[in-house]
């Protein structure tokens, strides 16, 4: 019998949300497969566990640092071990916001224009001048996040100068260094990719429409916070440039198996690359698994899918 | 930043890798667990058909004689018929609550208060008022201005709700001149005074203080707990209250549980009965004093310049002020990555104050990890004054408005 290992936790901020899409996506695998489906943290005793354990495939399922950073597929990697989705090189590449947008900008996306500096940047030049060129140049309100990190902690919304010191303190609480973005007004879409076979197609797309300003923390994990549509109301031309737009953030990344695109439509239809995400979020409130239901695939099949072609892989 | 967002970061707070200065788990480890083995094996031998079954809503009358034995040592002497005895005091709170408060009442509390009183009062409604505290506790002049300025508007408070002792969060204990000064206004303005003494009997120095309710019965409503001197898992506190009060709280008891668990009850009786109690409290109190110690000694050596904190003189906590208006809450996510955790202090209050402050609690962690906490804690602390430095922000930027519920800004129970 094959054994198949959910990796989910670990020390990330984003923890609670990987605890959460592990679980699911381990009890979604246990419906679809006799299998042994286990789950497990990521700590001392991983290394151990993976080495006496050899699971026939690894699913990791951790956000943020770690889980996206490439770090763990890496680790993976040099035990030999199968795993779902994509390779630590590419997820690096995904999960450091400012490099995957200048790749999907090279290939020809619109993405809001931006600037990341770290903290040292704002102390030797002088946050003052810093900020107020960097408001002349991307314009209010904008949106200050980390470059790395996922589930909008640390970003906010600044809609005048007086905000933008605390939002830069909100950033840098969570990373090394802040990314200020354009804000683009419209339509928040996130369209899922996924392989199967040998094609790779883009899933539905789900319209988010947070009750709240911005798609926050609490709007994505608070059940009612948030209203979806899916697929979303989109015409049919620009719902196709959005599924283009995914698969080729897929590609250029070089993702595997699945992977999510958060976009932006404006008022002219024009699709905007915010970010792409290597691990997305299987929590019952996540965008991957809204668009899985309307295509009329199950998380389970569609794991144990993933499961099969990355042993296959091996 | 948002109450869910402070949620998250306690999940990773819970892995061993972080030092927890957030949570209030009391020590249980330090029971003798063959004891309490040996306790619970003789109850259900002996009395295991009583400890199994529905027992009094107010509680099994031979644990009442007993909590008057207990409460003999804060000076609180009572009837056993005027106690009630409930699933953690927290309940007691609630059912004090639901019998005195209508929506609407005002409730006094200090400034900071206990998270989990703050939720109480807000799930029924009230308003809630913090009244400012001084190294010695709740300030009985802002009290009387307090209730000055409701009398001045045609209103008046339904309750006064105080930790004297070793208070959760501030640290800080009321001397005994201050409480009988504290209960004549109370008394005076006929404002309901409820004395909340979870730790009263884990002080550091000399003897227990003395309950408010040691002063004068009138008006007092008096609650207890085993929760942080025997065993937090067993749920068993208590309230003491006049005849009239304590048979609807029996009531209220009665359509909310039916009964406190006889099987925890009689637990903490068995143990009460044969057990060294008053020893296991003794090796309890010099196990948080060598831990106070460990804090206080750490914060000396390593917080910058400008930092305060309280020192307590018992209990679990020490409140410490960040300096130059540092935000706790906006910090917290840098403190977790540096793998060490608090608890900011806006989560006890409900009025958005205590953005410069932290609970830092000493009753779980060993006093080498509390040391290396507090390591953590200074280089956090640095680089967020360097950080705020380099943007100018302080105490006039703040990460939210504070309109958070009381409870989302803090650890679940059963945070370490």
């Amino acid at each position: 019998m094959s054994s198949y290992l959910v990796l989910s936790g670990g020390l990330s901020p984003e923890r609670d949300v990987s605890l959460r899409s592990g679980r699911r996506v381990a009890e979604a695998l246990r419906l679809s497969t006799d299998d042994e489906v286990r789950e497990a943290d990521v700590d001392l005793s991983l290394i151990d566990l993976l080495r006496k354990h050899r699971p026939s495939c690894v699913i990791p399922l951790l956000h943020g640092a770690a889980g996206e950073d490439g770090a763990l597929r890496d680790v993976l990697t040099s035990l030999d071990l199968p795993y779902v989705g994509s390779t630590g090189e590419s997820a690096r590449l995904a999960f450091d916001k400012p490099i995957a947008k200048t790749l999907l900008a090279r290939a020809g996306v619109a993405t809001p224009a931006y600037v990341a500096l770290p903290h040292a940047s704002f102390r030797e030049l002088g946050a003052a001048e810093v900020l107020s060129g960097i408001r002349d140049l991307l314009g209010l309100p904008l949106i200050v996040k980390p470059t790395k990190g996922g589930s909008a902690l640390g970003a906010s919304l600044v809609k005048s100068a007086e905000d933008f010191p605390s939002a830069m303190v909100g950033a840098f609480a969570y990373s090394e260094v802040a990314m200020m973005e354009q804000w683009i007004a419209g339509t928040e879409v996130a369209i899922s990719v996924l392989e199967t076979g040998d094609s790779t197609s883009a899933l539905p797309a789900v319209e988010i429409v947070p009750k709240a300003e911005m798609y926050d923390y609490n709007s994505r994990y608070t059940a009612g916070t948030t209203e979806f549509f899916v697929p979303a109301r989109l015409s049919d031309d620009i719902a196709a440039e959005c599924a283009r737009i995914a698969l080729l953030a897929h590609e250029v990344l070089g993702l595997r198996d699945w992977s999510r695109t958060d976009l932006i439509v404006d008022s002219s239809g024009t699709p905007w690359f915010l970010e792409t995400n290597a691990a997305p979020g299987m929590t019952e409130t996540s965008l991957f698994p809204q668009s899985l239901h309307a295509a009329g695939l199950s998380l389970g099949d569609t794991a144990l899918r993933l499961v099969q072609r990355a042993i296959a892989r091996k | 930043m948002q109450a869910s967002e402070i949620r998250a970061l306690f999940a990773v707070a819970s892995r061993p890798e972080v030092v927890s200065l957030a949570g209030g788990m009391p020590f249980v480890q330090a029971l003798n667990m063959d004891l309490m083995a040996e306790t619970v094996s003789k109850l259900l031998r002996e009395r295991g058909a009583v400890a199994l079954q529905y027992g009094s809503g107010q509680g099994d009358v031979g644990l009442r004689e007993q909590i008057l034995e207990v409460m003999a040592d804060v000076k609180v002497s009572a009837h056993p018929d005027d106690i009630v005895v409930t699933t953690g005091s927290q309940m007691a709170l609630d059912l004090v609550t639901r019998v005195f408060c209508d929506p609407g009442d005002v409730v006094l509390v200090e400034a900071p208060s206990y998270v989990g009183a703050l939720g109480v009062f807000r799930a029924y409604e009230c308003e809630v008022i913090h009244v400012a505290m001084d190294d010695e506790g709740l300030n009985p002049i802002a009290l009387q201005e307090a209730i000055s300025t409701l009398a001045a508007q045609g209103r008046k408070a339904k309750m006064l709700y105080t930790i004297p002792s070793f208070h959760n969060p501030a640290g800080v204990t009321q001397g005994q001149p201050r409480r009988a000064e504290i209960l004549a206004i109370a008394q005076r303005a006929g404002v309901l005074l409820l004395e909340d003494d979870p730790y009263g009997l884990l002080g550091f120095e000399g003897e227990p203080p003395a309950a408010i309710r040691s002063h004068d019965e009138e008006g007092v409503i008096y609650l207890g707990s085993f929760s942080k001197t025997i065993a937090s898992g067993l749920r068993v506190g208590w309230a003491v209250a006049p005849h009239g009060v304590r048979e609807k709280l029996v009531l209220a008891a009665e359509s909310a549980v039916l009964c406190p668990s006889n099987y925890s009850q009689l637990t903490i009786s068995e143990y009460l009965a044969t057990q060294p109690w008053r020893e296991q409290i003794k090796s309890y109190r010099e196990l948080y004093r060598e831990r106070r110690d460990a804090l206080l000694e750490s914060l000396e050596q390593l917080m910058p310049p400008g930092t305060t904190w309280t020192t307590p003189a018992g209990g679990f906590y020490s409140w410490l002020t960040l300096p130059n208006g540092l935000d706790a809450k906006a910090m917290l996510p840098r403190a977790v990555t540096a793998l060490v955790a608090y608890v900011p202090g806006t989560g006890f209050y409900v009025n958005g104050s205590g953005h410069e402050n932290m609970r830092l609690s000493y009753c779980y962690p060993e006093p080498d990890r509390i040391r290396e906490g507090v390591r953590r804690l200074a280089g956090v602390i640095e680089g967020e004054l360097e950080i705020a430095a380099t943007f100018g922000t302080g105490s006039a930027l703040h990460s939210d408005s504070g309109s958070d519920s009381p409870g989302s800004n803090v650890p679940a129970p059963n945070l370490q």
